[in-house]
C-alpha cells in the first residue's frame, strides 16, 4: 500500500517535470461480449459529489469490460439497506452494487460497499476503503475490481496502469494512464525515438529503448524516484527488453557480435550472457510466465517465424523449437499470463492482423479486421489484449478481448500512439 | 500567442527532461569515445577547390557534390539486406577513403520502411547497416573504424504509406566523424 502511493507520488513528480500537454486517451467500445451479465451500480449515499463520481467510474469500468450491462438501479442505495430486490428482479438486474461515501475527521473519506445477487437476495462482499478525496477514482477502481471477481471469477484489471508512446511534431513522450486512459503521466519527453517499453513485474520499473544517444540504448526507469539507468548499450544496437518472471534479469536483443541475437543481463546491466545463436536476425524475446521459456521471432529458417527455447529446466540445452508454420510473417510472440496461448502479429496477404494461437492445439485465430497491428501486450488477467494499430492514418491503441468479442479503441487526440504495454496487477 | 506561449513552455519542458544523465557505454567502442563534434568536417579550412583536380582521398572530397564520397545512402529491396551490385562503386570510393584516412570513423545507420514489428524493423535495419559495414571492411574500412546500429522504422525520410516512400526509407546511410 505504502509501495503503492509512492509509486503514484513519484509520477505525479515526474510528471511536474515533463508533463505540459493534457492529451488524455479516450476510450471508446466498439464492440461487446455476447453474454453479459446484467448488473445494477446504483448511485452511492453520502457526500454528494464524491459518492456521484464513485459509481461513475465504477459504471465506466464494468461497461468498459465488455462483461457487463449496466442495469439501472432506480435510485441511490446505501451499503447498510436491503436492496429492492423485486425492483431489481423486475429490472433484470442479476446482481446490484451499492454504497456510502462519509466523511472521516481526518479529511479523508469511508467509502463502503455492498455487493447482493439479486436472485438469491444473497449478500456477495462488503469490502470498506478509507481514501483522500485524490483517491477517488484509485478508490472506484478497486471497487470495481472486487466487483468484477465475485462475479466473474477473474481478477479485475481496473486498478492497473499501462505504458504506452505518444508521438507528436518532433516530441516523443513516454507515458503512464489508468487502465481506462486517465491520470496520464509522462515518464519521459524526448526529441528521439522511444521504442518497446515493458514493465518489471512489479509495476515499480519500465524498461525501454531510446534513441536518445542516436542509437538504440536500453535503459530501465525507476518510476517512483523518476531515476534511470542503462541496462544495454554495447556497441551496435540495444533492444527489445523483456523482463524475467522475478524481476532480476532481461533478455535483450545486442549486435555486439554481429547481427541481432538473444542475451540475458542482470537487471542492473551486469552479467551478460547469450542465449541462443543463429546466423540471422533473433529478437522480440519474450518470457514464458514460468520463467521456463523465452518465446521469440527468428529469420533463421527464411522467414521471421516464432520459436521458443528453454532457459532452464528440462529443456535446457535444446534447439530451439518453431511455433509458427502458416504464412510467412509471424512476429512479436506474447505468452498470456496462464502461458496457454501466444499472442502474435501474422501477415496475410499484406495486411499485419493479430492472431493468438492455442499452444496444445496450434489452433489459431486472427482476431482483428486491421491492416496495420502491432505490439500486443496481454491484461495481466489474460482477458483483453491491448495492441497498436492505425485508423485514418493515425495511430491508435486498441484492445481485444481473447475470444475476439469485446473491442475498444483508445486515441490521443491529434497525436499517434505506439508501443503499448499492459502493466501488471498490483496488490 | 498561446501558440508561442506553448513552445516555448514545451522546449523549456523538453530541456528538463533532457537533463537525464546520458548513456554511459558499456565496453566502449572506439567509434564511439569521440565527443561529439570534436571533428566538424565543415569547419575544416576551406580550400579553394579548382575545377577538375579536387583530391579524392580529401576530407572536402566528403562534401564536393563531384565526390562519389558525398553520397552516402544505400537502398535497399523490402525484407532484404542484400546490398545491390548498382552501390558497389559507391560502398568501394567509401572504403577506399577509409583506408586513406585510418583516423576517421564512421557510423552506419540502417533503417527499413514501417510496415511490420517495430523490434524486427531494427533487426533488419541493423543487417542492412552490417551489410554495409563487411562491404566496406572488404574494400578497405578496418573495423575499428566502423560502427553499425539501426535507427529501425524510427526515422523516416519519408512518411506517406507508398512504395516510392518506403523505398526511400530502406536504406543504409554512412555518416563520418563529427557528422553523428
Amino acid at each position: 500500500m505504502l509501495f503503492q502511493r509512492l509509486i503514484l507520488a513519484g509520477v505525479a513528480g515526474l510528471s511536474f517535470l515533463c508533463a505540459p500537454a493534457r492529451a488524455q486517451l479516450t476510450v471508446e467500445i466498439t464492440g461487446a461480449g455476447a453474454n453479459r451479465l446484467p448488473v445494477a451500480i446504483a448511485d452511492f449515499t453520502g457526500e454528494r459529489i464524491a459518492a456521484q463520481a464513485l459509481a461513475s467510474v465504477v459504471r465506466a469500468d464494468l461497461d468498459r469490460s465488455g462483461l457487463f450491462r449496466l442495469v439501472d438501479a432506480g435510485g441511490a442505495l446505501a451499503d447498510s439497506a436491503t436492496p429492492p430486490f423485486d425492483d431489481l428482479k423486475s429490472r433484470g438486474a442479476d446482481a446490484v452494487a451499492g454504497g456510502s461515501v462519509t466523511a472521516s475527521a481526518d479529511g479523508r473519506y469511508e467509502t463502503r460497499v455492498r455487493l447482493s445477487d439479486v436472485p438469491k437476495q444473497a449478500v456477495l462482499g462488503n469490502p470498506a476503503y478509507l481514501h483522500s478525496s485524490a483517491q477517488l477514482r484509485a478508490t472506484a477502481h478497486r471497487i470495481a475490481d472486487f466487483i468484477y471477481e465475485k462475479l466473474t471469477g477473474e481478477p479485475g484489471v481496473f486498478s492497473t496502469r499501462i505504458a504506452y508512446v505518444v508521438k507528436s511534431t518532433g516530441r516523443f513522450e513516454l507515458k503512464i494512464a489508468d487502465a481506462d486512459g486517465s491520470n496520464d503521466q509522462a515518464a519521459l519527453a524526448s526529441r528521439e525515438p522511444i521504442i518497446s517499453p515493458a514493465w518489471s513485474p512489479d509495476g515499480g520499473k519500465l524498461a525501454y529503448v531510446s534513441f536518445e544517444a542516436k542509437k538504440p540504448v536500453v535503459y530501465v526507469h525507476d518510476l517512483a524516484s523518476g531515476r534511470r539507468h542503462v541496462a544495454a548499450n554495447f556497441k551496435g544496437s540495444n533492444s527489445a527488453p523483456a523482463w524475467s518472471p522475478d524481476g532480476k534479469k532481461l533478455a535483450v536483443v545486442l549486435t555486439k557480435d554481429g547481427s541481432s541475437q538473444l542475451y540475458i543481463v542482470n537487471a542492473d546491466g551486469s552479467g551478460v550472457t547469450r542465449v541462443a545463436t543463429s546466423s540471422g536476425i533473433d529478437t522480440e524475446p519474450r518470457w514464458s510466465p514460468d520463467g521456463q521459456l523465452i518465446y521469440f521471432t527468428s529469420d533463421r529458417g527464411g522467414s521471421p517465424q516464432i520459436y521458443r527455447i528453454a532457459t532452464s529446466g528440462a529443456g535446457l540445452g535444446s534447439p530451439a523449437e518453431r511455433v509458427t508454420f502458416e504464412g510467412s510473417y509471424n512476429v512479436t510472440p506474447r505468452p498470456s499470463p496462464d502461458g496457454k496461448s501466444l499472442a502474435f502479429i501474422a501477415r496475410n496477404g499484406g495486411r499485419f492482423q493479430l492472431a493468438l494461437m492455442d499452444l496444445a492445439t496450434k489452433q489459431t485465430q486472427i482476431l482483428t479486421d486491421s491492416a496495420k497491428d502491432e505490439s500486443p501486450s496481454f491484461a495481466p488477467n489474460g482477458r483483453m489484449i491491448l495492441y497498436a494499430t492505425e485508423i485514418g492514418g493515425r495511430g491508435v491503441l486498441a484492445a481485444v478481448s481473447s475470444d475476439g468479442r469485446v473491442k475498444q479503441k483508445l486515441s490521443v487526440q491529434a497525436a499517434d500512439v505506439r508501443e503499448p504495454a499492459w502493466g501488471p496487477l498490483v496488490r | 500567442m498561446r501558440a508561442l506561449i506553448s513552445i516555448s513552455a514545451l522546449t523549456l519542458l523538453l530541456a528538463a527532461c533532457g537533463s537525464q544523465p546520458p548513456a554511459p557505454e558499456q565496453n566502449p567502442a572506439g567509434v564511439e569515445s569521440r565527443t561529439p563534434g570534436a571533428v566538424k568536417v565543415d569547419t575544416a579550412p576551406i580550400v579553394k577547390v579548382q575545377p577538375d583536380s579536387f583530391d579524392p582521398g580529401s576530407i572536402a572530397a566528403l562534401k564536393d557534390p563531384r565526390s562519389p564520397l558525398s553520397k552516402r545512402s544505400i537502398y535497399f529491396d523490402y525484407d532484404s539486406y542484400i546490398v545491390k551490385d548498382e552501390f558497389q562503386a559507391l560502398l568501394a570510393a567509401h572504403g577506399k577513403f577509409l583506408s586513406a584516412n585510418p583516423k576517421m570513423k564512421m557510423l552506419l545507420q540502417g533503417n527499413a520502411d514501417e510496415r511490420g514489428s517495430r523490434e524486427y524493423n531494427l533487426a533488419l535495419g541493423q543487417k542492412r547497416a552490417d551489410a554495409v559495414r563487411k562491404g566496406l571492411v572488404l574494400l578497405g574500412g578496418r573495423e575499428e573504424q566502423l560502427e553499425a546500429v539501426s535507427l529501425g522504422e524510427e526515422k523516416p525520410v519519408c512518411t506517406e504509406s507508398s512504395e516510392e516512400c518506403w523505398g526511400k526509407n530502406r536504406r543504409g546511410d554512412m555518416l563520418y566523424s563529427g557528422e553523428f
